[in-house]
């Protein structure tokens, strides 16, 4: 009887030990810093415990324009591409030629490195003393005027970063609705049909709710995966994102901890926590709403 | 409503590329169907009964022939317009909508003039869960629900509609024995009560047998023979149709056909076949054709006796027959315990004899 109490957490040791060390305490050890005021790493010394640091990053322009610019990117890439991947999925589908072939295109980009990826989208949008980029080209083909996509107005640079993150989160989430698809009981839409239902009511009544958990969970993950979006700015952008004014809270972390301006782990603490803070609530609220949702 | 098919094919190109040859899933099938009967289409797995179901659904168009409903050639008409209800194998219900849910589902699909209101929907929607007895579980959702309940909303949801034409694709074979049992019996008072033609499709012999006004039975695509369960059974066109009916199987002796007498082995069985030609035959007997009888023909060894419930069936072997004899006899007739051998005299109604070549009958 002993034994067997003893022997699961003797399995589970190792994977605790881990965890405890890699994720427990960075957490516990981020709190703490984050309530340390005026903690200095070199002495390892701090005036007293409080709020402080939560306040100033709050006040710090720098968190705030962050804390917009990741909010507008969670706001459009998530619905857009996890709408433009529905459409995309729904059309690999319904054909039945050449499906594999098509289902690697679409999910190519996913093994593709990031930063290359970024690269193209430099050639396709960047203004160069030489070119205005293929996209201004374009523009001034139907008759607009040339935006500098990197470095011109806000709304252009946000469009590259939605356009770009979009474009990088679409392959798992094609490949994540193609199975989902394939995986609902074809007598389902032999019943549907029998009983004469059109296509936009076997999409809605059957084809969404089959799938359904498969997007919400794509909702989720593309919610946590948006909001601590930064190395895809990086690859636009350059490391200095607060000059560029398109910083994200995961970028400003680093920019308070290694940036030229670092040096700075208790505010990098408190930001840190706000953002899990929001990704938490968001987390909780989309649980809540699919508990609501159907099946 | 009466249903007619004429030389129905279905022609599917090859899975495997490398065979160019076309697989025939229904070959030449032409059967009228009388209006308000219900017939078990029968026979073994890939012969193609999924596939004529589903012709005369309107899922699969045929590649050549007809289908006629009543005085309708519905042969191009898709599903809908056709007026029938299909319960699937797998019943097919929708698994994130309540039973009502389901079985409005085809009504809300109505258009037009056709168009019902709520009230209407689900008085009609009630109506027919009476009918299948699930009136009380309309609340619930298909996984709260045994397999026999989910089954009932599949034929309440095929028969909302009020279709002409009603169509079951091995609606039982996800239910274990007893429930089997119980829900065709189900099936066939449902078929009485609303006298709604049906097409009911099976492999299993003993269920088309039971509940058939009529059965089809088909092998590779082909219709081998239709007609009542009992008439098909007591008087098989071919081999084939003789060894897919009946539990246990027909016993088949390889025999020869001497001077009009039939010879199993060396035993002389039956006379008065002075029709057929001598030479080799194959001889089918029903395991109630065997009558122990102490002075019969039929010499077999005794290898068991077997009572199972109200059945009492003696094993045994015989030179001429492959595997074992199964014979169904009377429980006074057991050969008494410790004997070795057994002997029979035969029923000879219930001795068909086959051509060895082609399977076809030979009539006496
Ligand atoms: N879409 C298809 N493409 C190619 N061949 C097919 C197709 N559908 C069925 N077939 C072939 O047609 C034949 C008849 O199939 P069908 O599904 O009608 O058999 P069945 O009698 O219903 O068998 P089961 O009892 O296993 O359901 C089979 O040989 C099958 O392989
Ligand atoms: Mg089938």
């Amino acid at each position: 009887m002993k034994a067997r109490g003893i022997r699961p957490w003797l399995y589970l040791l190792p994977a605790l030990v881990f965890l405890g060390i890699f994720m427990v305490y960075p957490l516990f050890d981020v709190m703490v810093y984050s309530v340390e005021e005026g903690y200095n790493s070199a002495s390892q010394t701090y005036y007293g415990i409080g709020g402080y640091n939560y306040a100033y990053v709050l006040r710090d322009p720098y968190f705030l324009q962050a804390l917009k610019n990741t909010f507008i990117l969670v706001i459009i890439t998530v619905p857009v591409s996890t709408g433009i991947a529905l459409l995309i999925s729904l059309g690999l589908h319904s054909i039945d030629r050449f499906k594999e072939f098509f289902q690697t295109v679409f999910f190519l980009p996913y093994v593709t490195n990031t930063l290359a990826v970024g690269l193209v989208f430099m050639i396709l949008f960047k203004k160069t003393p030489y070119s205005d980029g293929f996209m201004n080209l374009l523009i001034t083909a139907v008759g607009g005027t040339a935006v500098d996509f990197i470095d011109g107005p806000y709304w252009a640079k946000m469009f590259v970063m939605c356009f770009y993150t979009v474009w990088v989160v679409l392959p798992f989430k094609i490949l994540i609705l193609t199975s989902a698809l394939a995986s609902v009981d074809e007598n389902l839409y032999k019943a549907a049909r029998v009983d004469g239902t059109s296509r936009m009511r076997i999409f809605t009544r059957i084809t969404l709710p089959m799938i359904s958990p498969m997007i919400f969970y794509l909702v989720i993950t593309g919610f946590i995966g948006a909001f601590k979006a930064y190395s895809d700015e990086v690859a636009i952008f350059g490391t200095d994102l607060n000059a560029a004014g398109m910083n994200t809270i995961v970028g400003y972390v680093y920019d308070m901890l290694y940036g030229d301006s670092g040096g700075f782990p208790s505010y990098a603490a408190a930001a840190a926590l706000i953002l899990f803070a929001i990704v938490l609530t968001i987390t909780c609220i989309n649980l809540l709403v699919r508990k609501k949702a159907v099946i | 409503m009466k249903i007619v098919l004429e030389h129905l094919t279905k022609r599917y190109p090859n899975l495997n590329r490398k065979i160019k040859e076309d697989v025939i899933a229904v070959n030449d099938f032409t059967f009228e169907i009388p209006d308000g009967q219900l017939i078990g289409l029968l026979g073994p797995s890939g012969c193609g009964k999924s596939t004529t179901l589903n012709m005369i659904c309107g899922l699969e168009p045929p590649t050549s022939g007809r289908i006629w409903f009543g005085d309708d050639d519905v042969t191009n008409l898709p599903p809908e317009n056709r007026g029938v209800g299909m319960v699937f194998q797998s019943y097919a219900l929708y698994p994130h909508l309540t039973v009502r849910q389901n079985i409005c589902f085809p009504l809300e699909n109505l258009k037009g003039a056709d168009r019902l209101t709520r009230a209407q929907m689900d008085e009609m929607a009630l109506e027919t869960a009476r009918l299948v007895q699930i009136d009380e579980l309309m609340d619930r959702k298909p996984s709260e629900m045994s397999g026999g309940q989910q089954q009932r909303v599949a034929i309440a949801r095929a028969l909302v509609k009020k279709p002409r034409v009603l169509l079951l694709d091995e609606p039982l074979s996800n239910l274990d024995a007893r429930l089997r049992l119980q829900t065709r019996e189900e099936i066939r008072r449902i078929q009485r009560e609303t006298g709604i033609t049906t097409v009911f499709v099976t492999h299993d012999q003993e269920e088309a047998m039971s509940i058939s006004d009529m059965i089809v039975v088909m092998e590779a695509g082909v219709v081998n023979q239709i007609g009542k369960p009992q008439k098909v059974y007591d008087d098989p066109v071919n081999l084939f149709v003789a060894k897919f009916l009946g539990t246990p199987p027909i016993n088949l002796f390889d025999a020869e056909i001497r001077g009009g007498r039939l010879y199993l082995g060396g035993d002389c069985v039956l006379q008065g076949a002075d029709s057929v030609p001598d030479g080799p035959v194959v001889a089918g007997i029903r395991p109630e054709g065997f009558v122990p009888d102490e002075n019969g023909p039929l010499v077999c060894g005794l290898m068991a006796v077997e009572v199972m419930g109200r059945d009492t069936s003696i094993v045994a072997e015989h030179p001429a027959c492959g595997g074992q004899i199964r014979a169904i006899v009377d429980t006074e007739d057991i050969p008494p315990e410790g004997a070795q051998q057994v002997r029979f005299s035969l029923r000879p109604a219930k001795v068909h004899l086959f051509d060895r070549d082609t399977g076809e009958r030979i009539r006496i």
